[in-house]
């Protein structure tokens, strides 16, 4: 495959497709990200569960630094969603608030922008596991999108 | 040589090598490890990419990597195993990674008390003073759990 990542985008658009996103982002996969476009028309980030993502294996526990990465990566898709960007967004930086423990399975994630300016957009993420009023992790993230 | 008998900063170096799945997973190996201080590297993995076109490392791997180290350094100042949990991380990308070049992330846990530790820390190739990314956290301590590299306890 050696199409450009703005042709993956422009087609990962017109057949509403947001995995193909993430196909083309290397560490996605290694992570073993998944996403689905809600009815809405929102994007579900899914981080389903592997032995590899442990970080506390006495708990056990998923790694803090997994969990970071998942919202990180769910306000930039959340990004090339539904912005009209041609770019990869750069992250500028991330807050992550950790509020419970990532237990051993499935986690969930969605993004919501709260700020879009021509230069910069704040994305706002929350993960969950069984029950979305109990999040694991919320987290900010600010974006230069020129 | 620390101040807690029984415990050897050497501990760490085997916790990060053998104890936490996901640390082994990415390869991340110990540079340098004393008291409240703790120093880390990532060698460059097409797989943990997050901008195809140019290479560039995902910001998330920046992300583990410091919340790693930071931890890290928060046992090495505690100077044993105490079940730790991160309370928050905030991370500032100053620069891109340049594909191909190993990852070096330093951290300080420069405040201990009865149940906070504050930690800070960079990410960088060549030197410290030239970072791609900074970071603060503050971690409760003593949390409920068993501790990090301790077995078990069978009943």
């Amino acid at each position: 495959m050696s199409q450009s990542f703005l042709e993956m985008l422009n087609a990962a658009r017109a057949a509403r497709d947001p995995r193909l996103m993430l196909d083309a982002i290397p560490y996605a996969k290694f992570l073993g990200l998944d996403v689905r476009e809600t009815d809405d028309g929102g994007l579900l980030s899914v981080l389903p569960f592997d032995d590899m993502l442990i970080g506390n294996p006495m708990l056990p526990a998923i790694h803090g630094g997994v969990t970071g990465a998942f919202l990180e990566n769910t306000a930039i898709v959340t990004l090339l969603w539904e912005r009209d960007t041609t770019k990869m967004p750069k992250t500028i930086n991330i807050t992550v608030e950790y509020l419970r423990s990532g237990r051993p399975q499935d986690s969930f994630a969605v993004g919501t922008l709260t700020r879009q300016g021509r230069r910069v957009a704040t994305v706002r993420t929350e993960a969950w596991q069984d029950d979305r009023a109990q999040p694991i992790a919320v987290a900010t993230a600010h974006f230069l999108l020129a | 040589m620390t101040d807690n008998p029984g415990f050897d900063l050497d501990n760490i170096r085997q916790l990060v090598r053998q104890g936490i799945p996901h640390v082994r997973a990415l390869g991340v190996d110990v540079e340098t490890v004393e008291v409240g201080k703790m120093t880390v590297r990532l060698d460059y993995q097409e797989r943990l990419v997050g901008n195809p076109e140019t290479g560039v490392l995902h910001g998330g791997v920046i992300t583990t990597l410091l919340d790693t180290v930071s931890g890290l350094a928060v046992h090495a100042a505690l100077q044993k195993f105490l079940p730790i949990a991160t309370l928050d991380l905030r991370i500032d990308y100053l620069r891109p990674a340049t594909p191909g070049e190993t990852l070096f992330a330093f951290a300080h846990c420069y405040k201990l008390t009865r149940n906070v530790a504050f930690t800070r820390g960079v990410a960088y190739h060549d030197g410290i003073d030239d970072p791609i990314a900074n970071t603060a956290g503050s971690f409760m301590l003593a949390t409920a759990g068993p501790a990090m590299g301790r077995k078990r306890k069978s009943r």
